[in-house]
């Protein structure tokens, strides 16, 4: 940063691209709906320009304006200009002449690198048809120049890289070749519309790493588009903060992290969760459990072979254990994969598994579903996506009366009586009920869905990355509510999420998992204050502050290779014993 | 703002159907061949089946607007009169296969594994026939009438709405909705029923208009063919038929049961479009 800090800071900056009254409209079935509205910025000569936002404030619809490649013919720029240093208009340019501007002056990567990518064509070839079609080499040397723009990107084992597909490489390797192919014609500008915001934290940091080297030697002016203010804090020289189509504020960003002038800047940074600003939870009494998890392990079988047997398995979850105290929060926490999804779907019978679930007592494994059926209620869960976990043909009213019913618990005016009291205890209006999913925003559909968990009056809740998929402010508001709900009714709360930001807001206790294994727990201050294993080190050394001032040190390298949960089925995972190095601060050891 | 509707898309139809010109006219048309369907004897000038030896094949006239056929009737009196048939044959002719198509896709779906497959394979040796043939030898079997016709439909006819039902089940049933339907201690009937089902209709909904077509013309090629509805009642494939050794000397004994089928199709097709943007609307 301290070089591009350097050029903003320069007088003699030049503009490589400016941006002038700005204003984008799209069709709906309600008539014109005005996203942006009168933006106007310029983008300096090797700078980070951040457009930062929540959903919905225009901030992607700003990009695709500027690559011309707004949705037709549904959006259109209304009015305002955008040119190149240059003097080059790109309002009202034809198609033809827009294709010359697209990847050798400005080029764009998306935010998910598995659609952005051919499937079907292999990474070699996807790099030289953007050579090709731009004329940047002749076909003999493409290949060649395909190897180079691999290894710019420092992606591993570049030529085998070179003959495989999309799906044989990871993420973050095809987020790489997204890259390679963005810079292949040595574009003036990037555009990075949430480039990480789909990746591992440990990966994010390295592809933005990668970013900032590649800036360094090009001199690539970047646009990055980012809701995530802590990667505005690593990246940005400055930052326009954009709300509803609007610009509510532009500074650089140490300014704006230090004085925000806008209210709505303010309140925005005010919601990130920051590690190690949460108050300390009080300590709780853990006389008794609600859940209790002994020796849990899932495993998926995989077919394959001529005959189509079971010739291997997926170790999703290999001998957890765990216990939560009523009242109290337990957060999982891992990479993608690493099988913490796997064990909120076992505590609710969702997936078959070995081992022993109790909830308040009462043994899960083993009963039928019959059996299951009363035992069930006490254990809810709460999922990502909360369009995705309603019914969009139902009403909400419906849909959380409806658990009600099943179980027989109300009926008639009571039934009413209940579901309009749930609504009212998750803080939506009572009124709403005969609405439809689709007329709720993200944060209010979480609070529909925790609703319809908290009707069967659970003990337990499971939370799989519920808040992941709100906006910051939202966030902090739906975890206030269950953080209200725990207090009053001493729900446990076993909180799955990948973002240690929040994990630290909420957890009493963490347990980090790797590979379907848990490899350290403890309180919330054993685990992210003083972590022992390499693993949990590594996941917190990649975690962006949401402070330009301090410098995150470069993330701990992966010790080893990356190992497989599938194993053949003569071949047991190895178990790593935990160890208790402090009073209930337990570390994973060597494999026994 | 407090709205207590049942229908959330209530209040924004009249303005919804005026935006659609096209929804517009298919619905007129369904609702005008309805209505005359319906208004058959009040409508018709004169008894579809009656003969007049003396005034055979005559062109259209006032007396006769759409002229006569070879054995002296109205062919616009047997034009009315034909819509109750030809409506009947693609309201049931659709409606069986529909329903049929529907249970099993979904339990096909839903449950997958060896109920999936039984099913899915009866689909292919279906399949492995062509349509026309498979519906011939069962209405030859059961012997022509618009029953057997009925009843070959339910047999061939269900295996679109199921292949349709089943792949939308199958995407559905792996969603969040899903699951947590399941989290909830629901029963498999009513996540199959209730939840995942409604929202897996909405594509064959829209298939069932364009299916209604194809029965259509199925029916008036089976009569065509002697195997559906028998002479002397006015059926629009029947008519076709009957008329087609009197091409060159009367061509308005063909055309105008041709245009009521081209016709009512249309309208089938253009309500089958207008219902796909309509129930996208949720989504």
């Amino acid at each position: 940063m301290s070089a591009a800090a350097e050029i903003s800071g320069r007088e003699a900056s030049r503009p490589v691209l400016t941006v002038k009254g700005l204003t984008i409209q799209v069709a709906t079935p309600e008539g014109a709906k005005i996203v942006v509205e009168d933006l106007g910025f310029t983008l300096n000569h090797g700078e980070t320009l951040c457009l930062a936002g929540e959903s919905g404030s225009g901030k992607s619809m700003t990009a695709l304006a500027i690559m011309g490649l707004l949705p037709k013919p549904m959006a259109r720029i209304a009015s305002g200009s955008i040119t190149l240093a240059d003097g080059t208009e790109l309002t009202g340019r034809s198609e033809r002449a827009m294709r010359k501007i697209r990847a050798q002056r400005i080029s764009m990567i998306f935010q998910e690198p598995m659609s952005s990518l051919n499937p079907v064509m292999t990474i070699g070839k996807q790099l030289e048809e953007v050579l090709l079609e731009h004329g940047m080499c002749s076909r003999s040397e493409a290949p060649a120049r395909a190897l180079d723009l691999l290894r710019d990107v420092q992606l591993t084992e570049a030529e085998k890289r070179l003959a495989q597909y999309p799906h044989e490489l990871s993420g973050g390797m095809r987020q790489r070749v997204m890259i390679a192919i963005a810079l292949a014609c040595n574009p003036e500008i990037l555009i990075a519309d949430e480039p990480t915001t789909a990746l591992d934290v440990t990966v994010q940091a390295e592809v933005l790493e990668l970013i900032r080297a590649l800036q360094r030697e090009h001199g690539t002016t970047v646009l990055m588009i980012t809701h995530d203010m802590g990667v505005v804090a690593e990246m940005a020289d400055r930052v326009v903060v954009m709300r509803n189509g609007k610009q509510e504020e532009a500074a650089p960003v140490r300014e704006l992290f230090a004085a925000p002038k806008t209210a709505y800047a303010r309140e925005l940074l005010a919601a990130v969760p920051r590690i190690g600003a949460a108050p300390t939870r009080p300590e709780l009494e853990r006389t008794r459990h609600t859940v209790d998890v002994e020796d849990l392990c899932v495993r998926f079988p995989m077919r394959g072979g001529l005959l189509n047997r079971v010739n291997a398995r997926l170790h999703a979850v290999e001998g957890v254990n765990f216990r939560i105290a009523p009242g109290e929060t337990l957060a999982l926490v891992g990479e993608s994969g690493c099988g913490k999804s796997t064990i909120g779907k076992a505590m609710l019978s969702l997936v078959p598994y070995e081992g022993s679930i109790r909830i308040e007592g009462q043994q899960m494994a083993g009963l039928s579903p019959h059996a299951l059926k009363p035992i069930r209620r006490n254990v809810q869960m709460i999922f990502q996506d909360p369009g995705a976990s309603l019914d969009a043909r139902m009403t909400v009213g419906k849909q959380v009366a409806e658990p009600l019913v099943v179980h027989g618990l109300a009926s008639g005016s009571e039934l009413q009586d209940r579901v309009e009291w749930l609504f009212r205890r998750v803080g939506l209006p009572a009124d709403h009920i005969d609405r439809f999913p689709h007329e709720f925003s993200g944060g209010q559909r979480q609070r529909i869905c925790i609703a319809r968990a908290l009707a069967l009056r659970p003990k337990a809740i499971v939370a799989d990355e519920s808040v992941s998929a709100l906006d910051v402010s939202v966030q902090a508001r739906v975890l206030e509510l269950l953080r209200e709900l725990q207090e009053e009714e001493g729900l446990a709360y076993l909180f799955i999420s990948h973002d240690m930001a929040v994990i630290d807001q909420v957890a009493d206790r963490v347990a980090v998992m790797n590979l379907g294994q848990i490899v350290e727990s403890g309180s919330r201050d054993q685990v992210l204050r003083d972590p022992q294993h390499a693993y949990t080190r590594r996941l917190l050394s990649a975690v962006p502050f949401p402070d330009p001032t301090r410098q995150r040190p470069p993330v701990i390298a992966r010790e080893g290779p990356v190992g497989s949960p599938v194993r053949p089925l003569d071949d047991p995972a190895p178990r790593f014993p935990l160890a208790e190095v402090a009073p209930g601060h337990w570390v994973a050891g060597d494999a026994a | 703002m407090i709205r207590r509707s049942a229908l959330s898309l209530a209040p924004t139809w009249p303005r919804y159907i005026s935006r659609r010109p096209m929804l517009a006219v298919g619905a007129g048309i369904l609702a005008f061949f309805v209505l005359i369907a319906i208004f058959a004897p009040i409508v018709a000038p004169f008894d579809p089946i009656l003969q007049d030896p003396k005034a055979r094949l005559q062109p259209p006239s006032f007396a006769h607007p759409f002229g006569t056929d070879n054995f002296g009737r109205d062919v616009l009196s047997r034009v009315i009169w034909g819509a109750r048939i030809d409506l009947q044959i693609a309201l049931i002719g659709v409606l069986f296969p529909f329903l049929i198509g529907t249970v099993i896709g979904t339990v096909a779906g839903f449950f997958g594994k060896t109920i999936d497959t039984v099913f899915m394979r009866i689909v292919d040796i279906i399949l492995a026939f062509p349509f026309l043939v498979l519906m011939l030898s069962i209405i030859t079997i059961l012997g022509p009438g618009l029953s057997s016709f009925y009843i070959a439909m339910a047999l061939v006819g269900w295996i679109s709405y199921a292949r349709l039902i089943r792949a939308q089940i199958l995407v559905l049933k792996t969603q969040d909705f899903s699951v947590a339907a399941e989290s909830l201690g629901f029963s498999r009937s009513r996540i199959m029923f209730r939840h995942l089902l409604p929202n897996a209709l909405a594509g064959s909904l829209v298939f069932v208009m364009s299916d209604a077509v194809l029965v259509l013309l199925n029916g008036a090629a089976i009569s065509y063919l002697g195997l559906g509805v028998q002479p002397p009642t006015a059926e629009w494939g029947v008519m076709v038929a009957e008329a087609q050794g009197f091409i060159t000397q009367a061509w308005w004994i063909t055309l105008f049961p041709g245009l009521a089928i081209v016709t009512l199709a249309f309208g089938f097709s253009l309500l089958g479009d207008a219902m796909g943007d309509l129930l996208g609307v949720h989504e």
